[in-house]
């Protein structure tokens, strides 16, 4: 449990708001190109560190939209916020 | 020579105050080279250590777990044991475990205390009715124990649940699996362990791994906190944390781990007969042989390794118990904690060869791993042994997320995820 600066609302806290998974996964450019492996990779393969990760979320019971964060998962500080379409910051 | 645990053991101790009981199992050092390495001392892991000891013949094995043998999941879920669920393939796979645990105390010369208690699944509105029938069916088809019981029948069988027509989410009917239970978990590994260990077994506790060599396709050794391992075959069994060890050696895996809590109360007199579990309001307890009532949370919906948990989750776990149990109402909670939990995207685990020769994953298990455990054990300890999964553990391969073969369970999987 920890409070979410919102880049549109400001502070608030984490139940107000749906984690959304990685970010940064970008939608395949010619999906019908696609290998099998390749759809496998894009659905369901994840990073899922232990430590910084870059990841998306929604304000769902606030303003209702997305935005990315950096976070460390190892103890769930919050690095970064950015908004969608940034250029996530460097480590 | 290990001593056998019995009625005479324990009379012979007693004379002794208790002071000279035999350690469970050795404090070793690793060797410096191994046939097969399981990484994870969980019940998962030290399960597969027997089993390659006990049936495989494979005695030059060791175990590497980088905190104490039952400090993991192992010692943090709700105990909680069933077959119960919808496809053949899971069906095998959890019933080939629950048949294990009907012998598993005597196997093992160590009282895991199995309880089979029941399990019962509520229903809340129609469609868990439709599915919950459903799985009854399904389950009967596989051979596997299972009852759809009226609203009449699940107050007679569990008397304290509220069963009042004009409570938010009325109990509409559930299912009962009287083979399903409970077992002492933490007892499962140190049983475990010892059997391990008395055939020969290495188990090395405090021993992180740090990095897994390779040598082009195929494993050479794990690099640990205690130095360089050498082995050929590498079984990583470490739940939340297998895409960290993953990624030691270059592998992806569809895993997310997040933090899944539960928590007890102060023990009382006995009060709840059973398992009770309650996916659409997302509540299920039990009462432990101590009396304290157990409850199980739900996961958050965000990556975490932190072993915590959102306080929202175990308020809504709360509300929905207090509904379902107004005598409840004045209990207070003792304990409550997270463990990490590895969750696929079809809510079904992993046990299976990688693109790595002699890496082997069990893995995402998520929130509902400890009931098999000795099922995990044999089959992983098979696949790792002959290089070819048994035919039980076949579907759950890692290619199926490839294939788009999915084992989909999560109608079955309790916490909703």
């Amino acid at each position: 449990m920890f409070l979410i600066n919102c880049p549109y609302c400001g502070e608030r806290d984490q139940q107000e708001f749906k984690a959304g998974g990685e970010a940064h996964i970008e939608r395949p450019k010619q999906p019908t190109e696609l290998s099998d492996d390749e759809w496998a990779e894009y659905l369901f393969m994840r990073k899922n560190i232990k430590g910084v990760q870059f990841e998306r979320w929604n304000h769902a019971h606030g303003c209702r939209k997305w935005f990315n964060m950096v976070r460390d998962t190892s103890n769930d500080e919050i690095k970064a916020i950015y908004k969608m379409g940034e250029k996530p910051p460097s480590q | 020579m290990r001593n056998k645990y019995s009625v005479f053991s324990l009379i012979k101790n007693a004379l002794s105050y208790h002071e000279n009981w035999q350690r469970a199992w050795k404090d070793p050092a690793p060797k410096k080279a191994y046939d097969a390495v399981i990484v994870g001392g969980g019940g998962h892991g030290l399960a597969t250590a027997y089993y390659l000891a006990k049936k495989h013949n494979m005695n030059n094995i060791a175990v590497v777990e980088k905190g104490w043998i039952g400090g993991g999941n192992t010692g943090r879920n709700t105990t909680i044991i069933r077959s119960n669920y919808l496809w053949d393939a899971s069906a095998g796979l959890y019933d080939h475990a629950l048949k294990i645990w009907e012998g598993l105390s005597q196997e093992l010369n160590y009282n895991v205390m199995f309880s089979q208690r029941g399990v019962m699944n509520l229903a809340h509105n129609l469609q868990d009715v439709r599915d919950l029938k459903r799985r009854t069916h399904a389950n009967r088809l596989n051979g596997i124990d299972a009852v759809y019981l009226s609203t009449e029948e699940v107050k007679k069988f569990c008397p304290i649940i509220n069963t009042s027509p004009d409570i938010r989410y009325p109990v509409l009917g559930g299912t009962l699996q009287r083979r399903a239970g409970t077992a002492r978990h933490d007892a499962v590994a140190w049983g475990y362990a010892r059997a391990a260990d008395a055939m020969g077994v290495d188990i090395i506790q405090n021993c992180e791994v740090r990095g897994i060599k390779r040598n082009g396709d195929s494993v050479e050794g794990i690099e640990t906190t205690k130095g360089f391992i050498k082995t050929k075959k590498i079984g990583v069994v470490a739940a939340g944390h297998s895409s960290v060890i993953a990624n030691m050696a270059g592998l992806r895996l569809p895993l997310e781990s997040k933090p899944l809590q539960a928590l007890v109360s102060e023990p009382v007199k006995p009060i709840i007969n059973t398992v009770v579990m309650s996916n659409a309001v997302h509540a299920y307890v039990s009462q432990s042989d101590k009396g304290e009532l157990v409850i199980g949370a739900g996961t958050d919906d965000y990556v975490s390794y932190t072993q915590k948990g959102s306080h929202q989750i175990v308020e809504g776990t709360l509300n929905a118990i207090l509904e379902l149990y107004p005598i409840f109402s004045r209990m207070r909670m003792l304990r409550q904690w997270g463990g990490i939990v590895d969750i696929c995207p079809d809510a079904s685990p992993i046990l299976s060869k990688t693109s790595i020769k002699g890496l082997y994953f069990n893995c995402g298990w998520g929130t509902g791993g400890f009931k098999a455990t000795p099922g995990s054990g044999d089959l992983f300890a098979h696949t790792i042994a002959n290089d070819e999964p048994h035919k039980l553990n076949a579907a759950f391969n890692l290619n199926r997320f490839v294939s788009g073969d999915l084992v989909d369970e999560h109608g079955a999987a309790a916490v909703a995820h």
